[in-house]
């Protein structure tokens, strides 16, 4: 692999940056491997990526129907924390975000991890009391947060209104080691650092029909012919439900739209992330200056990634009201993403009912924070059989309602 | 240098001189011009810096896709960043200001030239800043930060307000050139309601610029006639400076006008949002041109050739003396010849295309301008403006034959129809190969909720340039459009197909030129950044456009995605329509937020919901908290009380003397039919059918999966109907919670529900004295032992018709008082009067907390939290065990929800009497799976107990009730655990006494 430093940016600028490689290679597909993972976003690329790091299997193809990272990879708000409540979020999503702090430099691609700090705004006492609940479950699970009053709140981000007459800030959830990265980075550091260990990534291929012979999966029909594998890993998000039913069984998630838009850039005015959860909206400004702006899933199941104006509207209305500075703000794009959720809120990572297929999916609003820890565990399971990280996540706790409930904590999961 | 001709330009007012400011300066310009072109009438070439080099930018459109001139104008309450300088009709007074430079526009230490440039190619920051590790957030990123963005961030509150106003047409014409106005002029006539939306404050496009006939006659004079037409039509409505933003399902349009942009300060509104329903859309929104790429196109002083013709018909303002033309269609000549017209030198067109044999080129001969054919530029003289171009062969790699001196360039590399309205709802695009350019395609239009085309494109919008096409698809378009058709037979009118594909300029160039040839120019993408996305494996239009940031500026790629998508395509060795275009997406132009939030700020952003006492809370200065949509007393602190001594006063008066509490809040909803009974048999825990006339009963409803969702008391007030109270927060749910079953399960049980939380305001009267206050009321209702605890009765209390509940929250004798809302501060009233001698005191929601901690009871949302069961409360005594279903009864069979070892409710007494913190864990031995702090269990509510004089919690412990005086330890954060002991969560009057009294 080319090695990315800037004395490499150097070198390569005295012959014209003509020297540059492909950053991950595009074989044509071989006839079989021992894994497949259907679906190249993010957790399907670092599920990829451990399987050979971790677990030392070379033989693995990614397969993705379109672009690797066009799906929710590529469309989400980048927001990373592991203040989640219960134990079994918290275990991965920490373990994600820890990876995440020196992913850079693993991978040697700067994937832009910016700690800068997450804070959950309370402003009912309902919310003061669920923060305070939350702080106490983190401190105990070793994710550092902290539970802080509104002249804090204020000082760490001064364009928030904090006196508002409707619901003003009681205090904030703030965990300082939270941040965001840069999403398309991650999807290609993982393809860029899976291809080097030998991973096929292998795009415009659409998995078509899943072979299963004496319930054990065979390999998978693609639009570039038929692939045998040892195991096959399904990581497809929005259309986890099509590839069960490709397999013969049914999946508890349900797809909706989740929509997301920036303003156009303006020099920096916000350095933390600030959630919203009472009236529903989310914010961060980019490194290019834009805010990047978010709220809840619409209402209804949904496969056009485009959603309903009415959803954004009150967004941008509960986040004028928290940031007042926004309303002579420009929107400058706008987008929905096709999210994946199950009934509590949090996701399957999981043996399949079918011998030899693992499922990964149901991340719902909030899976770009968990890519690394998602991807490790993920691949854990597939060569291990078990994964401690997962091992709260399978399908079984809908049949036995062992739910992992996050909705208790936030209305807004992302 | 770029300046204003002494006579001329047909939109502006020469009698009406505005002054206005830029970057301190005082200039001058005419009502009539947009900001950016009277600041090219003042000779402003520079107006901005570059997203990521700061490199020195002129103007180089003159509609919404201008990608340079943005700047910040307004101050304080009224300052706006990244205005388009473009789309800023001038003012007298107005302050502008350039952005993303510093000190100083013209001294920039911002600039990246040369060698620092050329290190940092597209997505050099993904290869770089990645060690030290601390040196990202603390170091890079900040610097980066500092040097991206554009204009300052606004500091103050908007000074103006904004609306939205609905409208409801049958069609919808997005444009008023001369193909929207023929459309609604035919339309109009068809007698369809229509309205068209134009985004510029002048109609009629591009025609009257041209100068071509329309329909044979003058276009002026032809505009000036269609519109009067319109005007005089009730049912067309023209609305000017507004643009169509979005189109979306089911003919759903928005708009996004703009009222007093032009006139800041003026009364009213400054933007409004139209949301529009429209049967047919027309979309007659043009054409933009597109730009050429070779060697410096990106400085001062290079423009769109159509732009120079549009200032300088419109405005009589030129971009220099002496401008050169560059180009790759016939329609550039228009521009030459108009300046030369104007009286101005075009030194020579360049003209990529091997024979320019058109009449236009003879045209240009024949004024005497130089024609070079298959000629283009290899580089431009100048540093912060032009001062000539190097001209070569366009075959070549760019040897440069001849220089000629100029203060302007004017490009064309071609025409794209503005066809995003036409793909946000899913229309496609299709490749004219003949005219390079993408075009709606008819067999993949954006669908309505019938199967037929929403939007039916017309004129250049289409890819039809002439006015005579746009003309003759327009009234197509506007009769198709009113009389239920949803398309048009399109002309084949062949202008445009003159063009040559020359994207970039010389053809053989270098890396070296190609890395000085730019394709978005706020964005600072080169021709070298999509060859290098291509090279290193970006090959999808997505990859390369979010690895390059191309189109990804604030005009969103209008002028560069075409040619971006162009020299990708050269680089892959693949047809353009084989890459294909990336997805667009509102909006059309960028929206002010605060346009799209509307009046919905400040008091209006959400309704408050008043129970009829709010403004006696409000006078008493109670501590208000906001809960749902409601505000509720939070306690009502004396002067100079804190809020802790006044919650304390509240519960000592409850329990000692007599409390009142507003709780008109809880929901109240009335089930009412012959199935009612086993309607709510089904839909609570415990049976309801079987409660008789006059009695309540306290009642769970769980989620399907067997969690506690809602809790209240019920009173059966007839036969048929049931008034079924709820939490506060939970009326809206619960009542959609009953409709959804009703409606999706059990449509045919005939049942009614009617959320009457509103009409009834309710006030409970808790303590001891709580019947004496109430019988010192005149009326006819007995409450002495005729109304036993958990019955209700209704009559007249102090002349008010009031139904009585006795029941009680807070462990003490109380009662419930029900009257319609208008009657709910008489009661409010009355009750302080009457209990002025026992020192009556009303009390808030904390004090409620309190009072039923201390009885043990649950509150929903803090005992449970969706994952907690009625047997995890010890309610296993409300579930029915007769009843062969209800909802969550199947859900409360699943293994992990009957375990044995789940967390049930007790109390907690901490071992020095203080109180818990608050959201506690009570922890276990070891650690789970992944190294986490184990635990058995947490305290759900945690109080300081004025009655009891010590801390009382309620927690969830595995085992609880089994565990009665064991000693556990909670955590705290920060320091050592506390030591507990469990006790029974019921800590005061535990048989009841009093409130059964
Ligand atoms: C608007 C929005 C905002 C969000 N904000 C946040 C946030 O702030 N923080 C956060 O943590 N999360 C956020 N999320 C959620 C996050 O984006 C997702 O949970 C996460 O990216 C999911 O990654 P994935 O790899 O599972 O799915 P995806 O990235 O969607 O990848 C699935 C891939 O599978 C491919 N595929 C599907 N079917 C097939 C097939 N038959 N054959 C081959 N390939 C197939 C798809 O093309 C796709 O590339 C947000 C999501 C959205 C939409």
């Amino acid at each position: 692999m080319q090695r990315y430093s800037v004395f490499a940016l150097v070198r390569q600028a005295m012959g014209w940056h003509q020297g540059w490689e492909r950053a991950w290679r595009s074989p044509e597909p071989q006839a079989a491997y021992d894994a497949v993972i259907v679906g190249g976003g993010g957790h399907g690329l670092a599920t990829a990526y451990y399987l050979a790091k971790n677990h030392g299997m070379r033989r693995v193809a990614v397969l993705e129907k379109g672009w690797i990272g066009g799906g929710n990879t590529g469309r989400n708000t980048t927001i990373i924390r592991s203040n989640y409540l219960q134990d079994p979020s918290a275990a991965i999503y920490e373990k994600a975000r820890s990876l995440y702090e020196t992913l850079s430099q693993d991978l040697n691609y700067n994937v832009m991890f910016s700690p800068r700090g997450v804070m959950m705004l309370a402003q009912t006492q309902h919310e003061v009391r669920g923060y305070r609940r939350t702080a106490q479950a983190n401190a105990l699970q070793g994710v550092a947060t902290e539970f802080i009053g509104p002249a804090r709140v204020k000082e760490l981000c001064p364009i928030i209104h904090v006196s508002g007459p409707r619901y003003p800030v009681l205090g904030a959830l703030w965990q300082p080691r939270g941040g965001t990265a840069r999403h398309d980075a991650v999807a290609w550091s993982y393809a860029r650092g899976a291809s080097d260990l030998g991973v096929d990534i292998i795009q415009n291929c659409a998995v078509t029909g899943i072979d299963v012979e004496g319930g054990r999966v065979t390999g998978v029909q693609t639009t570039r012919g038929p692939i045998r594998c040892g195991k096959l890993g399904v990581v497809v998000a929005g259309h986890s439900g099509v590839l069960a039913g490709m397999a013969g069984f049914r999946l508890p998630i349900e797809s909706t739209a989740l929509q997301a838009l920036v303003s156009e850039p303006i020099k920096p005015c916000m350095d933390v992330v600030v959630m919203a959860n009472t009236v529903h909206g989310y914010m961060s400004q980019s490194d290019k200056g834009e805010m990047v702006i978010g709220g809840g899933a619409d209402g209804r199941n949904d496969y056009t990634q485009r959603g309903s104006f009415s959803h954004v509207e009150e967004t941008l209305r509960a986040l004028i009201e928290t940031f007042p500075m926004l309303s002579r703000l420009k929107m400058l794009r706008w987008w929905g993403g096709i999210v994946d959720m199950t009934g509590d809120r949090s996701p399957i990572i999981s043996k399949a009912p079918v011998e030899g297929m693992f499922l990964n999916c149901g991340w719902g609003t909030g899976g770009f924070k968990a890519i690394p820890g998602s991807g490790w565990a993920m691949a854990e399971l597939m060569a291990k059989g078990h994964s401690p990280l997962a091992s709260a996540f399978g399908l079984e706790r809908f049949r036995e309602g062992r739910f992992v409930d996050e909705s208790v904590a936030a209305g807004v999961a992302h | 240098m770029s300046g204003r001709l002494a006579t001329g330009g047909r939109l502006i007012d020469r009698s009406r001189a505005l002054e206005f400011t830029f970057d301190g300066r005082r200039l001058t310009g005419f009502a009539g011009d947009t900001l950016a072109a009277a600041l090219l009438g003042a000779g402003e070439g520079l107006v901005g810096r570059s997203f990521k080099y700061h490199r020195p930018r002129g103007i180089v459109a003159y509609g919404p896709e201008e990608p340079n001139a943005l700047l910040g104008i307004g101050r304080a309450g009224r300052f706006e960043p990244n205005a388009r300088a473009t789309q800023v009709d001038l003012s007298d007074g107005l302050e502008a200001e350039s952005q993303n430079r510093w000190p100083s526009l013209a001294f920039d230490v911002g600039t990246l030239n040369g060698l620092a440039a050329r290190v940092l190619p597209a997505g050099f920051y993904y290869k770089t800043f990645i060690h030290p590790r601390p040196f990202w957030k603390h170091l890079f990123e900040p610097v980066i930060r500092r040097a991206a963005g554009l204009g300052r961030a606004p500091r103050h509150r908007d000074d103006d307000t904004y609306e939205q106003v609905h409208a409801h047409v049958d069609v919808l014409v997005v444009g008023g050139g001369v193909a929207g106005l023929a459309a609604a002029l035919a339309a109009g006539r068809a007698g369809a309601r229509v309205m068209v939306v134009e985004q510029s404050a002048h109609w009629g496009g591009r025609a009257p610029v041209d100068g071509d006939p329309v329909d044979g006659r003058a276009p002026d004079q032809w505009l000036g006639q269609t519109l009067a037409a319109l005007e005089e039509m009730e049912n067309v409505r023209l609305i000017p400076r507004c643009a169509a933003v979005g189109v979306y399902d089911h003919g759903f349009v928005l708009a996004a006008e703009r009222l007093t942009d032009h006139d800041p300060g003026a009364p009213g509104p400054r933007q409004r949002l139209w949301r529009i329903r429209a049967g047919r859309v027309v979309l007659a929104a043009g054409a933009i041109e597109r730009p050429l790429a070779f060697p410096g196109n990106d400085l001062p002083g290079v423009m769109l050739a159509s732009a120079v013709r549009d200032y300088l018909v419109n405005h009589a303002v030129f971009p220099g003396d002496r401008t050169v033309v560059v180009t790759n269609n016939d329609d550039a000549y228009h521009t030459a010849l108009a300046l030369v017209a104007a009286g101005l030198r075009v030194p020579a067109i360049l003209d990529a295309r091997a024979a320019p044999n058109g009449l236009l080129a003879d045209a240009a001969r024949a004024a005497g301008i130089r024609v070079l054919a298959g000629h283009g530029i290899a580089g431009v003289a100048g540093r912060q403006r032009v001062a000539g171009v190097k001209v070569c062969a366009v075959a070549g790699e760019g040897a440069v034959v001849e220089e000629i001196a100029c203060e302007a360039v004017a490009m064309s590399g071609g025409w794209s129809p503005a066809v995003h309205l036409w793909s946000h709802c899913g229309g496609r695009v299709a490749w004219d190969a003949d005219r390079a350019m993408f075009r709606p395609d008819p067999a993949h239009p954006p669908r309505g909720a019938d199967g037929t085309a929403m939007v039916i494109p017309a004129g250049a919008a289409n890819g039809r340039l002439s006015p005579a096409a746009a003309l003759a698809e327009g009234t197509a378009a506007g009769t198709a459009a009113a009389t239920g058709q949803d398309r048009i037979d399109g002309s084949d009118d062949p202008t445009g197909t003159d063009i040559a594909p020359v994207w970039m300029m010389p053809q053989g160039a270098g890396p070296a030129l190609r890395a000085k040839a730019f394709l978005d120019f706020q964005n600072d993408v080169k021709v070298a950044d999509v060859d290098l996305a291509a090279r290193e494996g970006f090959e999808s239009v997505e990859h390369t456009k979010r690895y390059t940031t191309l189109g990804m500026a604030t005009d969103q790629g209008k002028l560069s995605n075409i040619n971006g998508l162009a020299v990708l395509s050269q680089a892959l060795h693949k047809d353009i329509p084989a890459v294909g275009t990336t997805t667009f997406r509102p909006p059309y132009v960028p929206v002010t937020l605060g346009t799209l939030a509307g009046e919905a700020r400040g008091d209006l952003f959400q309704p408050v919901r008043a129970t009829p006492m709010l403004g006696w809370h409000v006078e008493r200065e109670a501590y208000m908290e906001p809960v749902g949509l409601w505000r509720r007393p939070y306690c009502y602190p004396a002067p100079g009380e804190t809020h802790e001594v006044a919650v304390a006063r509240e519960v000592n008066a409850v329990r000692q003397g007599v409390g009142i509490l507003d709780a008109s809040t809880l929901g109240k909803i009335l089930v009412q039919g012959l199935d009612a009974g086993r309607f709510l048999d089904m839909l609570y825990t415990g049976a309801m059918s079987t409660l008789p006339v006059g009695r309540c009963r306290y009642g769970l409803m769980c989620s399907e999966q067997g969690f506690l969702i809602d809790d209240g008391v019920v009173a059966r007030l007839s036969d048929d109907a049931w008034l079924c109270h709820t939490t506060t927060g939970g009326a809206d749910r619960i009542h959609a919670h009953m409709e959804d079953w009703l409606q999706t399960e059990w449509w045919d049980w005939r049942v009614f529900t009617l959320n009457l939380t509103e009409q009834y305001a309710q006030v409970a009267v808790a303590g001891p004295r709580a019947r004496d206050v109430l019988e010192t009321l005149s009326g006819d209702i007995d409450l002495t032992a005729a109304l036993p605890h958990m019955h209700w009765t209704h009559g007249t209390l102090a002349g008010i018709p009031a139904r009585i509940f006795r029941i009680s929250f807070s462990g003490e004798l109380g009662f419930e008082v029900a009257v319609p809302a208008a009657r709910g501060m008489d009661l409010w009233q009355a009750l302080l009067r009457a209990g002025q001698g026992v020192g009556i005191t009303p009390y808030g929601t904390e004090a409620l907390h309190v009072l039923r901690a201390e009885k043990g009871f649950i509150m929903i949302g803090d005992e449970t939290d969706g994952t907690v069961t009625p047997r995890d409360l010890g309610l296993e005594g409300m579930i029915s065990k007769k009843k062969a279903d209800f909802l969550g009864k199947r859900g409360m069979e699943r293994s992990h929800l009957a375990a044995p070892d789940r967390w049930r409710l007790v109390g907690l007494r901490a071992a020095d009497d203080s109180v818990l913190p608050e959201g506690a864990y009570v922890l276990d031995a070891g650690r789970t799976e992944n190294g986490q702090r184990a635990t058995q269990g947490r305290v759900t509510s945690t109080y300081w107990s004025p009655t009891l004089k010590r801390g009382i919690a309620l927690a969830l412990l595995r085992h609880g009730p089994d565990r009665m005086g064991q000693s556990v330890d909670v955590s705290r954060i920060g320091a050592a655990p506390i030591r507990a002991t469990v006790v029974a969560p019921c800590q005061y009057d535990p048989d009841g006494g009093r409130m059964h009294g």
